[in-house]
Order: structure tokens, then sequence, then C-alpha cells
């Protein structure tokens, strides 16, 4: 693979085919824990890593699984390392664990997962797989920690509020007040708030690619007018 | 053997192959974190139960010193109660209720109520709660100092007929928005203080051994 290829896998994992925003797979935990910024970096980190793994696992058992058990086979492996970053996280992030921990096992349903094993680390040697996963959970997260970080916005006023729960004392000062009497958009943190949200992160992101493909398409017309 | 079955047969393996290594994976794993988790789950417990009653008040195990029990007219829907048993040199010195508030806006609120051995209150806190954020969520220490209203208070201070929030004629705030909220968590305390009335002695004197299903 050429450092072309590389970099084709990380624009597609983290813009042209963003989990998040253009696939929509994985909608239950993006719409689910997205009420924070904290909480969505806290998922998205997990969601990155389970995809490194789960990619590396699949494409290094390509030589054992056969097409007609693969699916049970990449059902296994992604429920052992969704398992395997549980008990790590319960042992060494207590009490982010506390807060995401039932969101964490619905890691196994995101579709996402699954959806790069069949698609990509199937097919393709641990390397790529790597850079696929870590591209693809990248992209997930960003998703995430926007989608927090308006919900947390609109909602509470504060930016990145209980970051101690995941960075311990150093966190505690990374919390960012906007306003300092803030009546809270109420909303935002509810269940619709986040398809609201949803639905302007995907609008905006239509939009800055129906600008730049514009803005390309002016370019090419000035350099074909002679002169 | 036919050849199709040979087929099978390599399938199987090659599937019994990945769960073997998934499961020894996870052995290794869980064998690795297993003293940890647990060693967190006792530190959330007692940093929790540590906020009611500050631990220079007791001296024995207080997450260990534990019974769980039901009763249904004071602690409604067939929950599961946890009371834990601070005490000093063997002397009773105040039991911790772990309960639910059922009637809630939204579903169970979880609560951790703290009675001294005189029948005073030393402490309720909130541990868990899915009530409106921003509107219901007042009764966190977190946001707000709400639930310190309850500190030192019993039975007869408010006396028994105004433990209630102010809508309903008692004594206790309740927030702008929300009456529901305060309400349940007002009313769950009031039944744990009568129940602790009650049964004072089946709280402190009954041995963690027996663990009791069902009492009365």
């Amino acid at each position: 693979m050429s450092t072309a290829d590389y970099r084709q896998i990380f624009l597609d994992g983290i813009w042209h085919q963003n989990t998040g925003l253009v696939v929509l797979l994985g909608l239950c935990p993006l719409l689910a824990v997205t009420s924070t910024v904290v909480n969505g970096l806290g998922l998205g980190l997990a969601t990155i890593l389970t995809l490194v793994f789960s990619n590396l696992a699949v494409s290094l058992a390509r030589p054992v699984i056969r097409p007609e058990i693969r699916i049970p086979a990449y059902v296994l492996i992604i429920a052992c390392v969704v398992t395997v970053i549980q008990l790590l996280m319960q042992a060494w992030l207590h009490d982010l664990y506390r807060v995401l921990g039932i969101f964490i096992p619905l890691i196994v349903t995101n579709c996402a997962i699954i959806g790069r094993a069949e698609t990509f680390a199937s097919r393709n040697a641990p390397l790529p797989s790597i850079v696929d996963g870590l591209a693809t959970g990248l992209g997930f997260c960003l998703a995430l920690i926007s989608l927090g970080a308006l919900r947390e916005l609109l909602g509470h006023g504060t930016l990145f509020s209980q970051a101690s729960l995941m960075f311990g004392e150093l966190g505690s000062s990374l919390q960012l007040n906007l306003t300092d009497d803030h009546g809270g958009f109420i909303l935002a943190l509810l269940p619709p708030g986040a398809f609201f949200g949803l639905g302007l992160l995907i609008a905006g992101k239509n939009w800055l690619d129906a600008r730049h493909s514009r803005r390309n398409e002016r370019q090419n017309i000035s350099a074909q007018v002679p002169g | 053997m036919k050849p199709g079955h040979l087929e099978i047969l390599k399938s199987a393996a090659a599937l019994a192959l990945v769960a073997i290594v998934g499961t020894s994976l996870l052995t290794g794993v869980n064998k690795l974190t297993e003293a940890r988790i647990a060693e967190q789950e006792k530190r959330v417990i007692l940093d929790q139960l540590g906020q009611i009653v500050s631990p220079d008040l007791y001296n024995n195990e207080l997450q260990l010193d534990q019974i769980t029990f039901q009763d249904d007219l004071y602690f409604p829907r067939g929950q599961q109660v946890v009371a834990y048993r601070a005490r000093m040199n063997e002397q009773a010195v105040a039991v911790i209720l772990k309960l639910a508030a059922v009637n809630g806006y939204n579903g169970n609120i979880n609560l951790l109520v703290g009675i001294n051995e005189n029948g005073s209150l030393c402490g309720v806190r909130v541990t868990s709660h899915k009530e409106t954020p921003g509107l219901g969520d007042a009764i966190e220490i977190e946001k707000s100092d709400w639930a310190l209203a309850f500190n030192g208070m019993s039975l007869g201070h408010p006396l028994a007929d105004t433990w209630a929030v102010r809508r309903d004629g008692g004594s206790f705030d309740q927030f702008t928005g929300a009456t529901i909220t305060p309400r349940a968590v007002v009313n769950a305390v009031g039944l744990s203080l009568e129940f602790f009335a009650k049964r004072k002695s089946f709280l402190f004197d009954t041995p963690v051994e027996l663990i009791s299903g069902k009492n009365q």
C-alpha cells in the first residue's frame, strides 16, 4: 500500500465515509451518550480501541476464517475485544466507566465495527486494517465530540464539564464556563435534542461539501476558458 | 466420509479455534483485572458512604457490615433495601439505607439515607436517577445544596405531619419547575425514618450472615 492509499483511508474514515455523519451507523451510542463532550470523548476512545483491535484480529484471522463462518467469528472477536476494553476501563478508569458503563457493551452492536471487519479487515493485511480502524474510529469519535460539544454548550453553557472523570485532578481545570448564569436549554440535553443536533451536524457537513465542490467546479471552468 | 462433511468439520474447527483463543484471552484479562475492579468498587461505595457518615466516626468495615431486606409497606415495589451499619468499637453509630424513591418523574431515584443512632438524619444523597436534566437534577449534591437541608432533621423535627414539600403543606423546599422529584425524595426519606423508629433493633442487631429475604 502506498502513502496515497493510507491518505485515502484516513480521508474516507474521518470525512467522506464518516460513520456517524455519512454512513449513519452506530446511532444508538451516538445519540445516547452525547450529552457532554467528556461522555462523547470517552465512548469515542473506547470505539477507536475496539475498531483498531477488532480490525487487527479479523485481519490476522483471515487464513482461518472461511466465508461460511465469518459472521459468527467476527461477532465472537468483536465481543471479546469489547469485553477486554470494558474490564480494563472498569479497573483503571472506574469513574468514567460508571458514566458510560451501560454503553460499552453496546459497542458490540455498533454495526460500524462489524461493517469495517466485513468490508475492509477481511480483505486487507494487518497494517492497513489497523489504519482503517483508527481512521473510522477517529471519524466516529469526532462526530461524538462535535455532537457532545453542541449539546453541552446549548444545554449547560459549559464545555468539558466533569473532565475529571477522565483525566483526574488535571481535568477539573479544563472546564470552560462560557456564560456565568446560563438558564439551560434543556431540550438540547433531552433525547430529541440529540436528533436535532445530529441533523444540524449532517446539514453542516453537507453544506461544507457542497461549497467545496462548487469552488472546484468554478476553478475547473475558469481553467478551461482560454485567455 | 463425504467430502462435504470434511468441509463442515473444517469450518467448525476454525470457529472453535476462534472461540478458544477468545475465551483464553478473556480469562487472562479477567484474572488480571479482578482484584483491581473489586478494589475500585469498594472505593466507590466507601466514597459515597463517607459523604454521609464521616470515616472518623466508625471503625468497622462499613461496606461489609450490611444486611439486605424487603418491606413493602415502607419500601414499595418489592425493592431490596441494603442497610450498612457504622459502629465504633461495636457500638452502633449510624445506619445507611440504600433504597429507591419509586414515584419520581421518570423511574427510580436511588438514594442513600443515613440515620444516626438517635434517629436524626446524618445525610441524604442521590446516587443515580433519570429525572429531567436542568429541572429535577437539583436533588444531586453536585448541582445544588438542596439535599443538605435534610441534615439533622428527624421525625419530630419537622413534625411528622409537615414532613413533605411546601406544595403539600410541608416544610421542605421544592424547586422551580419540579415538584414531583423533590416530593418523591422527601417522602422516601420520611418513610425511612418511620421504619427506623419502628425497627431500629432489627436494623442494627441483625447479624450479617442472616441476610433476611422477606421479613414480617
